[in-house]
């Protein structure tokens, strides 16, 4: 078996979601269950048909246990792998090998987060883990966790390549033009430049608007070998190339804050697609920070290293623009429930099933998505296809 | 090395991993990094192996001190809470990068590419390596 050989083996079948913004009084165990029954039933399977189970959790580092338990499930095959964000684009390949080996018949991938609403929510978290999981060398000058990082990326790509705010500012209006469109997203007020650029400062060079927001929400997708997935009610959206890198946890051990892991994961995953930047139709890349969707656009290949500010000029990624780049709004607008990568596949199957409203990209046929983790820590890019790709 | 001081192997220190002698020697007012006997890199933080080619053959050295700025953040912070600070990526000349502060101007003037100067502070809580601008020193 080689990568090659899986491409287009495995289809995501299915994909539901749940307590989108604040989900008041329900746990985060209880939103997730919700998004897994909507996305198998979606799927038009059952919770018995699920025999294999990825998932992870920001808090309980057990989390595949008691969501087992939770939904009732005897799961065959496990992935609990944690990575951030990215851990849910990051499930993909393992899935698709556990799938094809025949050692289960259909995976559930599935994430929950009252982050927003929890007594026990973001603050309480990020100082629970500088306890469990201390950074010895940076904890002690106190950069805000997880900005500061992508400020410093931020700074040093302004100052190699003259990338200015404003050019950040473009992603951010992008993608509230795009959330405009989008009837789940939580931010759908009109946002300028402007009104980014007078943003109160967080950590220089990023503002509260060059910053994802603090959300609840819970995403789940359902994945089977595409001869099954043939016989279910959606249009099957395949699994064309995925991939994964890591090279640093922490940003002070970062090589090149201009250059991230997204650059090797982006090139194995269009290698195992037999696919180019050219070949794809819409983008969802993981906007935790302005700056992470000009860093991605050129890890990827969408445009030169250093050109990502001028790429996003003049709406380039806006609707209408020269590139899709996150149609449901991204995390800077739509929702971001902590690790946001599930909703970039979940906006992806839309796109690709063509069952995205008054954001739909007309003939969308290949996705890409791309998950971040930690602070430009881990990187997770995946291609999708449509049903006519395989 | 001939400007670096040698002064132990990380094996010879009883009861001590890397990462305790590190703030040992901080807290005695010395900043010393690993030097790799076998690819004589350096590195930060400090480890039981070479990140650079795995060998345990560790050296801890004096670096000079001498640093660049290679990355800065203003973090905003209300007056009442203490005002706002700076946290900054500094380049060491010894090729390796930590994440410190730059002391004795405003956050907000701090810039890529300054030429900076380690020095170690005692605080109640812990030693502390800041970096300092050559025009403050």
């Amino acid at each position: 078996m080689n990568l090659d050989s899986l491409r287009g083996q495995v289809a995501i079948v299915g994909v539901g979601h749940a307590g989108l913004g604040a989900a008041h009084g329900y746990t985060e165990m209880e939103i997730l269950a919700q998004a897994a029954a909507r996305a198998v039933a979606d799927a038009g399977m059952s919770m018995r048909d699920i025999d294999g189970l990825a998932t992870c959790s920001s808090s309980a580092t057990m989390w595949s246990m008691p969501v087992a338990e939770y939904l009732g499930l005897r799961p065959r095959y496990i992935e609990a792998t944690m990575l951030g964000g990215s851990s849910f684009v990051a499930h993909l390949l393992p899935s698709v090998m556990a799938l094809v080996a025949g050692q289960c018949d259909a995976v559930l991938v599935c994430y929950g987060s009252t982050q927003k609403t929890a007594t026990f929510g973001r603050q309480a978290g990020v100082k629970a883990r500088a306890l469990l999981d201390p950074q010895p060398f940076e904890q002690p000058y106190e950069p805000i966790s997880p900005i500061t990082s992508y400020a410093l990326a931020a700074a040093r790509h302004m100052h190699e390549y003259g990338t200015t705010r404003r050019d950040l500012a473009e992603v951010a209006v992008a993608a509230r033009q795009w959330a405009q469109l989008n009837p789940e997203a939580a931010m759908r007020d009109a946002l300028t430049i402007d009104d980014v650029l007078s943003a109160r400062m967080v950590s220089d060079p990023l503002s509260v608007r060059d910053c994802c927001l603090v959300t609840d929400g819970a995403g789940a997708y359902v994945m089977v070998r595409a001869d099954r997935a043939r016989d279910l009610p959606q249009p099957p959206v395949y699994v064309l190339g995925s991939a994964t890198a890591v090279w640093n946890r922490q940003i002070s051990s970062m090589a090149d804050l201009t250059v991230t892991a997204a650059a090797e994961s982006g090139q194995r995953a269009f290698d195992m697609a037999g696919l180019s930047v050219a070949d794809v139709d819409v983008v969802e890349l993981y906007d935790a920070f302005t700056i992470n969707t000009l860093l991605f656009l050129e890890d990827l290949g969408f445009c030169g290293k250093g050109e990502g500010g001028s790429f996003v000029q003049d709406g380039g990624i806006a609707p209408g623009g020269r590139l899709p780049v996150n149609t449901n709004g991204g995390g800077l607008s739509c929702v971001h429930p902590g690790m946001y990568g599930i909703f970039l596949i979940i906006e992806a199957v839309r796109q690709l099933r063509a069952q995205a409203g008054n954001r739909q990209i007309p003939g969308a046929e290949i996705a890409l998505v791309h998950g971040n983790g930690g602070t430009l820590s881990s990187q997770s890019t995946a291609l999708l296809g449509g049903p006519s790709t395989r | 090395m001939d400007t670096k001081k040698e002064v132990g192997m990380v094996s010879e220190t009883a009861g001590m991993g890397p990462q305790a002698y590190y703030f040992a020697a901080l807290s005695e007012g010395r900043f010393e990094i690993q030097h790799c006997g076998v690819c004589h890199a350096c590195q930060f933080f400090p480890r039981t192996v070479c990140m650079h080619c795995g060998a345990e053959d560790l050296t801890w050295i004096r670096p000079s001190g001498r640093g660049t700025v290679y990355s800065t953040s203003v973090v905003r912070r209300k007056p009442e809470a203490g005002g706002d600070y700076n946290v900054a990526l500094i380049d060491l000349e010894e090729g390796v990068r930590l994440m410190s502060q730059v002391e004795g101007i405003a956050a907000t003037d701090v810039r890529i590419g300054m030429a900076v100067q380690a020095r170690v502070r005692q605080t109640d809580a812990a030693p502390r390596l800041v970096f300092v601008t050559e025009a403050a020193e």
